[in-house]
Formats: C-alpha cells, structure tokens, sequence
C-alpha cells in the first residue's frame, strides 16, 4: 500500500539529473579559474590539481586573486580558509546523512559544494543520493574545465583587455548576494568593504581581503 | 613556484578538514551558537571585500578605471536576476568596450 505522499527514495543518478541545470555557472567558473591561475604564474598543473583537491571555487578564486594582485602566499591562504570555514557550518547540517565508515563518509564528504549541498535540502530534508550525484557531476565539471581554462588562458594575450577583471568582480558578487540575506549579514558587508577601501593605499597586496574578514566578529553581538 | 604549492597543499588539507568537520569527526554535534554566527558571516564578508579589490584594487591604491562601467552593468545584471554567466559576460563587454574607447 502506497500512501499518496510518498515518492521513490532519490537515487545517485538523481542527484547528478538535479545538477545538469546548474552545468554552465561551475562550468565557466572553472574555466574562468584556469585562466586566471595562468594569469597569476600559479601554472596549469598546480591550478588543476588544486581544483581536484580543494574543490571549492570561490576560495580557489579568491587565493589565486590574492597571488595575482601581489599578495603573499600567506595572505592567499588566509583568504581562502576564512572562505572554506563556511564548509564546516554546511558539513554540519548535512552529518547526519552520510552512511558508512569514517573513511567513505570523510571521501564522500568532498562532495559537499554550495550548489550540491543546496539541491540535497530542496526537498525539506537532506538527501544523501542528491549530494552525491551532483557532487559527483560539478567535481568532473569543474576538475575539466579548470584544465581547459589554463588552456585558454596561456594562449590568452592579456585576459583584462577582454574585461575579464571586471567579470571576475560580479562572479565574486553573485556569489555574495545568496549570503547577504538579513541586516546582519549586510552591516558586516558593509564593514569588509570599508575596511578593504581603507586598507587598500597603506596595506600590501592581499593583507585588505584578510583583514576584512574581521567583520565577522559582528556575528558575536547579541 | 614553491610557494605556489605550499598554498595548493595547505588549501587543501584543510578543506578537506573542513568538509569533513559535520560527517567525520563531530558525529551529529551542533557547532556552538556563537562560533555559527561567526562563521555565517564569513562568506559574505570575505566576498564582499573581493568584489572591492577586484574592482577597485590597485598596485597599492585605488584605482578607478573601465572595470567601473562594466561592474556595475554586471551588478545591476545580478539584481535584475540574470544568471551568473550572462552578467559576467555583460560586465566584460561593457569593460572590454570602455578599455577599447579610452
């Protein structure tokens, strides 16, 4: 007996269905990686191995545009920890659907990406066959497409005549937007960028991206 | 070169740690209240402060230039809901065109 509500438990396959509509936006953002890898001398193997063992684009990004703006490798390494911090928030929420020993829950929790996390809650709960299967589907995307940005960008004269810094900045933007939900979100946006402007004539390159992130610290008012 | 991938091998390693946070090593723990909101903002605060040194950053000033015009064609592409690939493409023409004319 069937009862009307209930649906067939979501296969892995599913999952990668779910994420095909996604496709173009980690796609480009992949190739837009490996161009600007190239752009900052990080090298095509270096950038394509990174998206194979980082796997998370906007701290990716935001390392290599540290490196290519004249920062540190430490201020680049700051930048894109304080971005991937998030991911312990999100590995969180979604602990308790991992099945398995620690060894499969630790590989497959690689899988967990801002779009893969998000299309595994559409239902009202976390589901693990959606996770996988579109996690699986934007790790081939964007592993494959990082490599044929590096591609492009070495054979790329000089990517900013073609505007590619300024396109850069609204990727970083339409990134931020989901996040800035609620005042508190926006008032600590609002200080990053004041600190950031304030910072960027004194501070060598990198340092203003990692101080900003300071702003957080308004998440400790009550 | 070497640091290069000092940074690849660093990025990584706690990447992974984080993910791996949630279904690894804290079982079905919460994360503490205030540390959560913390961490919340961490997002949006880091990407707040590329998007400025992406469009204003300069080789230590700021720098007001053609990535003015195309950013915020690209800004106002993403609150009229345009999709991330179409606004970014937007806002590389209208920088592309800009850098061209001047």
């Amino acid at each position: 007996m069937v009862t009307p509500e209930a649906r067939p438990a979501p296969r892995v396959r599913d999952g990668v269905r779910a994420a095909i509509p996604l496709a173009p936006g980690p796609f480009v953002f992949g190739l837009s990686f490996g161009v600007l890898a190239e752009a900052a001398g990080v090298g095509a193997v270096a950038a394509v191995v990174m998206s194979a063992t980082t796997f998370a684009g906007a701290a990716q990004f935001a390392a290599v545009s540290v490196l290519d703006a004249g920062g540190t490798a430490l201020a680049a390494i700051m930048a894109a920890v304080f971005l991937n911090a998030r991911y312990a928030a999100i590995s969180v929420s979604v602990a308790s659907i991992f099945p398995g020993g620690r060894f499969r829950r630790l590989a497959e929790s690689q899988l967990i990406v801002d779009e893969s996390w998000a299309l595994s809650g559409r239902s009202g709960r976390f589901e693990w066959p959606i996770l996988v299967g579109a996690g699986l589907l934007l790790y081939v995307l964007w592993v494959g497409s990082t490599a044929l940005g590096t591609v492009v960008g070495g054979a790329l004269e000089d990517p900013n005549a073609l505007g590619l810094d300024a396109a850069f900045a609204v990727l970083f933007l339409a990134l931020a937007v989901p996040y800035l939900r609620g005042r508190r979100a926006l008032q600590a946006a609002a200080l990053a960028a004041v600190i950031t402007l304030a910072l960027t004539p004194i501070a060598p390159g990198g340092v203003p991206i990692v101080a900003a992130a300071a702003a957080c610290l308004l998440g400790l008012r009550r | 070169m070497t640091e290069v991938w000092i940074l690849v091998a660093v990025v990584g390693v706690t990447t992974v740690l984080f993910k791996a946070a949630g279904p690894v090593f804290l079982g079905g723990r919460a994360l503490p209240a205030r540390v959560q909101s913390v961490v919340d903002l961490l997002a949006p605060v880091m990407l707040t402060a590329l998007v400025v040194t992406q469009t204003v950053g300069g080789d230590g000033e700021l720098t007001f230039d053609a990535r003015i015009p195309g950013v915020a064609a690209g800004a106002v592409a993403v609150w009229k809901r345009v999709p991330m690939v179409p606004a970014m493409v937007i806002a590389a023409v209208v920088t592309a065109l800009a850098r061209h004319l001047a």
